[in-house]
């Protein structure tokens, strides 16, 4: 016990000394969750907030053209340009200014787009009528009416779920019109002066968030952000940490003190101590921060539903799985060339499959499959757990255990290797 | 009759990637009390058969008897008998002198006053106790070779290896330092150290060992060595005189 005390005391001046490095420790996790939660949240009042400039050529100059544009001015969502320097733009001119990301999205509306719809669905209501024998035409002179296309024109460099949520809102958008468009021939076919259809939407949706012990889950994207660049930051400590490991190597204290009567696990026990007190301190910084500081930026309360000791047990075992894989980098490492790249590309990795980016029901079968035996993963569906789905401590309970079990299996690991390594 | 301490048998040394045995077959004892060196050019195996001794590295072949214990059964009471003095600079760079041998101490089990009063003598003895409280990384070469020689021996060893201790370091070092061993052999310290200083192991050792290609080719008290070779005048000369002239340069 007393030379693990010592230990972890000299961990502990070694860290102290290193100002970069707790620069690095403790302030760019907080720069990370700042900046990643500001942009999302930006970005997405920035979408529904300013107006997006949208070329468009009006092929049709009809009712149909004429409803699509007083649509799009009306959503406020968008700025309508037709005309660049007093001139009409032209197809061509479009197709430029879109590769060149001078715009973002064209809408081109097709020449005799308000007749040829006017006709198609004029055509299949007499179709009906006359099968109800209702209508008073004799028999209804099938045209060939070609679909009309809408020519939709986007930035390349435009992110995809960006340009399926325009291509949806045109999409309903035209649907609608479409709609309007039958019951109008409806109207005209049978000759009805009132107006008997009623056009309000009459299937709407009700968002119901679920409820837990008569409280409502209502999650933000800081209760996202907060636990999932946490975790983040938490895991980054397998690059000092197994930096810290190989440097005793290469400065060669760690072969005086394999000639000391200490065992590797005290040496690496110490290490445990000091960079899990560090994970702590990171994860209460960033809680401070989501509480107080993101308040202050205009961004959502950071609500942590009054468990804080729950928060804290899964960012220890959190931690430990990132110590875990530290030591083990560190042991097996013989440079800092080899160590600091794979931890850190190691981390981004871990991030990814463990849903810190992207869903994970989101991603393919197989990744599914290695998200399950992610540590990130389980990390983060504890945090979700307790901030997001107020789950009990019996109910964190399994996930906190393999995080255990993962730091003890890579301790083992490296233990083991460094014994069969060095065994005389 | 002297006491057998240290009881080699047919030790053997094949690095993974190489082809040749970098100790080869050796048996050796070394007695209670001794100033053993270890003598021999680059590459003839000096280093690791002291890394085999301190435990650092894993013999290929034959045994190693440290007072009738062995590493594989008795590792810790091994460690609690010997002492290392590596040759790189195994301290914290970033931890002050007092700092590191409070450290490497505590390792030892040492605790509290009479660890600080080791300390502090050691320091007083090798002429550092203006810059006990300096930064390691600020000490000169010659001033970390003695802070790291401290730190092998603050627990008192009976066994002391050192691989090359007085290398670049200038001559008022090397005298602090071969003072300070000589007072840790008269207080009962076995010391067995590796040098290429021919003169300071013909001052300072009472038994030799001049190792080549991974095997002992000469052994003894360094004037009986000395008289051994009727050319020679003195260690150096039997060294050459045995190991040949010709440039060792291994890759």
């Amino acid at each position: 016990m007393y030379k693990l005390l010592q230990s972890t005391y000299k961990e502990f001046l070694l860290l102290k000394r290193d100002i970069g490095g707790l620069v690095i420790l403790f302030v760019m996790p907080l720069v990370l969750v700042i900046t990643v939660t500001l942009i999302q949240e930006s970005t997405s009042q920035h979408i529904f907030n300013s107006k997006i400039k949208i070329l468009l050529i009006d092929n049709d100059v009809d009712d149909l053209s004429h409803t699509i544009i007083s649509n799009l001015n009306d959503s406020n969502s968008f700025e309508i340009i037709t005309k660049i320097d007093g001139k009409l733009i032209t197809e061509e001119q479009v197709n430029n200014l879109i590769l060149n990301s001078k715009y973002k999205l064209a809408i081109i509306i097709p020449k005799n787009l308000t007749k040829n719809l006017s006709a198609k669905v004029s055509q299949n209501v007499s179709k009906i009528l006359e099968e109800f024998e209702i209508s008073e035409s004799d028999s209804v002179e099938i045209k060939e009416i070609k679909t009309q296309q809408i020519k939709l024109y986007f930035d390349p460099t435009i992110q995809l779920s960006f340009k399926n949520g325009i291509k949806n809102a045109i999409d309903n958008m035209v649907s609608k019109i479409e709609t309007q468009s039958i019951y109008k021939a409806f109207k005209d076919e049978l000759e009805i002066e009132k107006n008997i259809f009623e056009n309000k939407e009459f299937i709407s949706f009700l968002e119901i968030n679920p409820q837990k012990n008569n409280k409502e889950i209502k999650p933000n994207s800081v209760q996202h952000n907060v636990p999932a660049w946490a975790l983040f930051a938490i895991f980054f400590i397998i690059v000092p940490l197994s930096i810290n490991i190989v440097n005793e190597k290469n400065q060669g204290t760690f072969v005086r003190l394999k000639t000391n009567p200490i065992t590797y696990a005290t040496i690496l026990g110490g290490k445990v101590i000091i960079y899990l007190a560090v994970c702590l301190i990171q994860f209460a910084l960033m809680l401070l921060v989501g509480l107080y500081l993101f308040p202050y930026l205009g961004l959502p309360n950071f609500d942590v539903n009054g468990s804080y000791f729950l928060l804290f047990l899964v960012a220890i075992f959190s931690g430990l799985a990132a110590i875990g894989i530290g030591i083990l980098i560190g042991t097996i490492a013989s440079t800092q060339e080899q160590s600091a790249p794979f931890g850190a590309t190691l981390v981004v990795i871990l991030a990814a499959i463990g849903g810190v980016w992207i869903p994970v029901f989101a991603m393919p079968k197989v990744m599914q499959l290695f998200a399950k035996i992610s540590p990130m993963n389980w990390g983060l569906n504890s945090f979700y757990d307790v901030i997001i789905r107020d789950n009990s401590f019996v109910e964190i309970l399994p996930e906190i255990l393999m995080m255990g079990f993962f730091f003890a299996v890579m301790l083992s690991i490296a233990i083991y290797y460094d014994k069969a390594k060095n065994t005389v | 009759m002297n006491e057998e301490l240290i009881h080699i048998n047919q030790l053997a040394k094949k690095y993974k990637d190489s082809d040749y045995f970098a100790v080869n077959t050796l048996d050796l004892t070394i007695n209670k009390n001794e100033i053993f060196g270890l003598l021999g050019p680059n590459g003839a195996g000096k280093t690791t058969l002291i890394s085999m001794l301190c435990g650092l590295i894993k013999p290929t072949a034959g045994t190693i008897e440290i007072k009738e214990l062995n590493y594989k059964k008795n590792r810790k009471q091994i460690q609690n008998l010997i002492g290392v003095v590596p040759q790189e600079y195994a301290l914290y760079p970033t931890l002050t002198a007092f700092e590191n041998l409070m450290y490497f101490g505590a390792m030892y089990g040492l605790k509290g006053e009479d660890l600080k009063i080791r300390i502090n003598k050691s320091i007083k003895k090798l002429g550092l106790t203006r810059f006990i409280d300096k930064k390691i990384k600020t000490f000169s070469g010659g001033m970390k070779r003695r802070v790291n020689l401290i730190a092998g021996t603050l627990h008192r060893p009976e066994i002391l290896f050192l691989d090359e201790p007085t290398v670049g370091v200038d001559v008022q070092s090397k005298n602090v330092i071969i003072q300070h061993l000589k007072q840790l052999n008269n207080e009962g310290t076995t010391i067995v150290y590796t040098s290429h200083h021919m003169l300071e192991a013909e001052e300072f050792c009472t038994d030799v060992a001049i190792i080549d290609d991974g095997s002992i080719i000469a052994r003894g008290h360094p004037t009986e060595l000395i008289k051994s070779v009727k050319t020679a005048s003195n260690l150096e000369e039997v060294y050459l005189n045995l190991t040949g002239g010709e440039l060792r340069d291994y890759v």
